[in-house]
């Protein structure tokens, strides 16, 4: 009788499993099938989902159209490096603060994340000065930086957590035996960190690939990334659905390549320190 | 020297300076079906001159924010903007943009559609070149009018149209007999109802820049249209903008569309458009009170001031904005897709004087004045708009109250007395008041 209920509830939960998978996927899925639809095809009521004359007229359109590549190529260098260099500077940071609290290490913690409660564009006129005045407006170099410092308090608070999980006497025995602090942080902590740290670093790079307000607002025509490039295809005057979807399947193939090859990375570190 | 050697000669001279001063010119543009036109042409352009273009094409609502910031802080990422109707006025008045005075004689500024020309200048001087211009008119179907036993006049009143919308209309079928703009945002339901206010007698404000949303006239416009949309229009029309009807037009679903003038080509595109047969066009309705539902604007180019390349960018809007555009792009695509409503003299040419609404469009936007928009006076330019720089904000606030009513989720009442009270806070604290 139990073997039976076992089997149900895990035939009822799979399937739930399924198709809270599928309704989330939904969108996602809908913008693919669109994008080999004509524009006739894609405004059609009823919807068509599968039985349609599949085209890839609106790929060699959007291709014909957009340097595909150049924005693809400006958005791995702003994701990547956002990313790479917001970990070198969160990993001592959220060493610090777990290793070796002060009494005002938890105000801090709160003090940076509360700077992600600001709207953006209430800053987007001084940061917009700024940029001029260094010379950093449409410059990848510029985006790294800006973006960087939007995701730096969620990487030091993801680092936080994952290495509060890690005993603390596994450093002091390294100390013991003569390591240094960067020893200390680079051969003990970093490795039994990995699945944190990995997965910190994928979900800042999703989020950096994402990131819309600043690189439509920093950036014109040499390092707009793939952002700009989806918002180059949204018209208001015209129907375009099937280009647009086109060129947001174009922009979000990369990530999701990335996310499905290292999506056991991501759910090891996701569930880090989950279940004691 | 011989004649050859000195001819050889002058040649590579002006091969070198036409390459010394080739310069890349960076334009601000929308995703409208001319722009992307536009941009595929470009190499005509830069044979013709040796510049170069980048292209930074946003939507509508993020190039004004990305421009706005641009031009107010000179951060000088633009050589060329897109501009419309609204900004052009009021960034020349603020001498954020270059003068187009100096345009050759090649270019005939005189042949630019007084209406444009009088739309993007600021005390007589332009500020933008048109590149297309646009009215609003009547789109119908007319199987289904002939169906209902009726005849779409030239100039109809809104009580024919609400009656022929009811005659049309079949739910059964999924046929609405109207589609209207009721989508909230100052340039979607609010543009639509603002100019269809005017025919019923109402204004923005009186000349002491008041609003008047507590008289009659705005009471019957917003009374006029709930009750026609919720006859004969489509579910949720609330929602609605541009492209949702050009959707419900192109299936089939509207028995009559009143919205810019730019929508004709495309509703008669068999293409992509089911009844790209059966559409007649006629001009947008009044009440009698002479001056009628239609609006007027125009996506312009305009040079930011401060651009380090405004003899480049000069040299772009002439070709842009020319007759000889028009003349490429009917070569290369037919002249149903040349960009409407900039030049007299397209409306002269017998070639697209045959293409079939090129006659009411040309009507529309002669008929449409920004400077006289009112029954009644009222101190600002603009017929969908007002050309203040608050506008934008104002409207938007009170196009949602609107929207709200259309959604039913308040009374008519409620919601001018709504917008009476955003106007005037928003009046009072900027000064005008």
């Amino acid at each position: 009788m139990s073997r039976a209920v076992t089997t149900r509830r895990k035939t009822i939960n799979t399937v739930l499993a399924w198709s809270i998978g599928f309704l989330i996927f939904f969108p996602i899925l809908w913008t693919i099938l669109t994008s080999f639809k004509t524009e006739a095809q894609a405004i059609n009521d009823p919807p068509l989902f599968l039985f349609f004359d599949w085209t890839l007229e609106n790929y060699a359109v959007v291709q014909e159209r957009s340097d595909y590549m150049r924005f693809l190529w400006n958005s791995v260098i702003i994701a990547g490096g956002s990313t790479l260099i917001g970990v070198m500077i969160a990993i001592p940071a959220a060493w610090s603060m777990a290793f070796v609290p002060s009494k005002r290490t938890k105000d801090i913690l709160l003090w940076m994340l509360s700077t992600k409660m600001l709207p953006a564009v209430g800053v987007l006129y001084p940061i917009y000065l700024i940029f001029i005045e260094l010379g950093l407006l449409d410059t990848r170099i510029g985006l790294v930086v800006v973006i960087m410092l939007i995701n730096l308090p969620i990487i030091v608070w993801m680092l936080y957590t994952y290495f509060k999980e890690i005993p603390g006497e596994i450093l002091e025995a390294a100390r013991m035996d003569g390591a240094s602090l960067r020893e200390e942080i680079i051969y003990v902590l970093t490795p039994m960190a990995v699945p944190g740290i990995a997965s910190t670093i994928l979900l800042n790079f999703i989020l950096a690939w994402n990131e819309a307000f600043w690189t439509l607002n920093l950036t014109a025509a040499q390092a707009a990334p793939l952002t700009a490039f989806i918002a180059s295809y949204s018209s208001p005057e015209g129907l375009f659905y099937a280009k647009l979807s086109a060129a947001s399947t174009m922009a979000i193939a990369p990530i999701l390549i990335l996310g499905w090859f290292s999506q056991k990375q991501l759910v090891r570190g996701l569930t880090f320190g989950a279940v004691k | 020297m011989s004649l050859r050697n000195a001819f050889l000669a002058a040649t590579a001279l002006a091969l070198v300076s036409t390459a010394a001063q080739a310069e890349t010119i960076t334009i601000a543009t929308v995703n409208n079906g001319d722009m992307i036109r536009m941009q595929g042409l470009t190499d005509d352009f830069t044979t013709k001159t040796g510049h170069t273009v980048e292209w930074v094409t946003l939507e509508e609502n993020v190039l004004r924010q990305r421009v706005t910031t641009d031009i107010t802080t000179k951060g000088g990422q633009f050589d060329i903007l897109t501009i419309g109707m609204y900004e052009t006025p009021i960034w020349g008045a603020n001498g954020w943009l270059i003068p187009l005075d100096d345009l050759s004689e090649d270019y005939d500024v005189d042949d630019i559609l007084p209406a444009m020309a009088g739309g993007l200048s600021h005390d007589g001087t332009l500020y933008a070149a048109p590149f297309y211009g646009e009215s609003s008119m009547i789109m119908y179907r007319t199987d289904l009018m002939e169906k209902a036993g009726m005849e779409m006049p030239e100039a109809p009143t809104w009580e024919f149209i609400r009656e022929a919308a009811a005659a049309m209309t079949d739910r059964d079928n999924d046929i609405n007999g109207i589609c209207l703009r009721g989508k909230a945002g100052w340039g979607e339901g609010g543009a639509f109802i603002t100019a269809m206010s005017n025919s019923f007698g109402a204004r923005w404000f009186d000349m002491d820049w008041n609003a008047q949303f507590d008289t009659q006239p705005w009471a019957d416009t917003l009374n006029f249209y709930v009750g026609m949309m919720n006859e004969s229009g489509p579910a949720g029309f609330a929602t609605n903008g541009f492209n949702e009807n050009l959707s419900l037009f192109q299936q089939g679903k509207c028995g009559m569309w009143i919205d810019a003038t730019v929508a004709a080509s495309f509703v008669t595109n068999p293409n992509d458009s089911t009844v790209a047969d059966s559409v007649g066009f006629a001009l947008a309705p009044d009440n009698g009170l002479g001056k009628r539902s239609n609006w007027l604007w125009a996506w312009a180019l305009a040079i930011p001031a401060g651009t380090a390349k405004e003899a480049a960018a000069k040299q772009f809007i002439e070709w842009a904005t020319s007759k000889d555009y028009i003349e490429l792009v009917a070569e290369k695509e037919g002249w149903a897709n040349v960009p409407p409503g900039a030049r007299t003299s397209l409306y002269e040419n017998p070639n697209y004087q045959a293409v079939p609404f090129a006659k009411m469009t040309l009507e529309s936007i002669l008929s449409a004045d920004p400077n006289n928009s009112t029954v009644e006076p009222s101190p600002y330019v603009g017929i969908q708009f007002a050309a203040i720089p608050e506008f934008a904000g104002i409207a938007t606030e009170v196009s949602q109250e609107f929207s709200a009513v259309y959604a039913g989720q308040q009374t008519v009442e409620e919601a001018l007395e709504k917008a009476q009270a955003i106007t005037n806070d928003a009046m009072e604290a900027a000064g005008y008041r």
